[in-house]
């Protein structure tokens, strides 16, 4: 869903960009309370896995594809700004080195994918779980529902940005895009709660939103 | 070696295969943004631009076979990442008083 150079109008870029950057802000404080030496490399990996992820696109219906965003991966091991932190590292790159979303669109990029899908998931599946069942099954209920959640809201929030921008009336664009994430949400649930269900396997202290105090059983 | 460097390493290998190996069979429809941008009429809009982009379209240059040049931009892309994302988060991170 990177968004290229074009789509999205100058001031609308500019107004993503100061959201995005007052969230990225906001993860730089709280980077300096929360982030000890040992998620250093969790959060360094966590970047890698989403930037390789992020480039194997699966076939979904009717010729299009979709591929994997890994903002709520991220939010499930690192919280809610350190996602937002992780996705914009990965934006940065995909449009500096890759030409992959456009450079002028990145304050767009990144609060559709970071500050929506990153920031706004990792909060959809805190509260999620207040819903479902304490205990694994209901927390990768909620991991899965929270992941297609991200896909949906954040592809909601680019055709809002190209409704704003004047590119395609929101009353067109918005059922287009959420139509056709609402199937990329699927595969992006599918691989999150394969990820996750092997990382809480292997080291469950790795995932933060499972060591919620309070939140297993 | 603690359990943390080998979840570490685990991951960063799991990422570097998945970038080197499963690149260059990537579907290459178009996603659901071009999918719909095409479908409503407006892809015309979007700047090629990106020439700067060293990686352009995940091909590294100068590569004749286009899956060596895909595998070899998702392992530099991957690796980078890695690098960069653990970089910046040494330095934000909290720093421990050295007194006492």
């Amino acid at each position: 869903m990177h968004i290229p150079d074009g789509f999205v109008s100058g001031p609308v870029n500019a107004a993503a960009m100061a959201v995005s950057a007052a969230a990225l802000g906001a993860a730089v404080v709280r980077a300096r309370k929360d982030l000890d030496d040992r998620s250093v490399p969790l959060l360094g990996v966590t970047a890698a896995f989403v930037f390789a992820a992020q480039m194997l696109n699966f076939p979904v219906a009717g010729g299009t594809s979709g591929h994997f965003m890994g903002a709520l991966l991220a939010g499930v091991l690192l919280g809610p700004f350190q996602s937002c932190l992780v996705l914009a590292v990965v934006l940065i790159i995909q449009a500096l080195f890759f030409a992959d979303g456009g450079i002028t669109a990145l304050g767009s990029n990144i609060l559709v994918m970071g500050v929506v899908g990153g920031i706004g998931s990792t909060y959809a599946l805190r509260g999620l779980r207040l819903l479902l069942p304490k205990g694994r099954g209901g927390f990768l209920a909620a991991v899965a529902a929270a992941s297609w959640f991200s896909v949906v809201a954040a592809s909601a929030a680019c055709a809002l940005l190209l409704a704003v921008s004047g590119t395609s009336p929101l009353a067109v664009v918005l059922p287009a895009m959420v139509g056709v994430h609402a199937l990329i949400g699927i595969g992006e649930a599918i691989i999150t709660v394969a990820v996750v269900s092997m990382v809480l396997a292997a080291r469950s202290d790795l995932v933060g939103a499972w060591n919620v105090k309070g939140a297993r059983p | 070696m603690s359990r943390r460097v080998s979840i570490v390493l685990a991951g960063l290998g799991l990422s570097l295969l998945l970038a080197s190996l499963l690149s260059p069979f990537v579907s290459s429809s178009p996603d659901g943004l071009e999918r719909v941008a095409e479908d409503q009429g407006f892809l015309g809009r979007a700047e090629s631009g990106g020439e700067a982009a060293p990686m352009k379209d995940y091909l590294f240059p100068g590569i004749g076979s286009e899956k060596a040049a895909a595998a070899a931009a998702g392992l530099i892309g991957t690796l980078g990442v890695f690098l960069l994302a653990c970089g910046l988060a040494s330095l934000l991170r909290k720093k421990v008083a050295s007194e006492p």
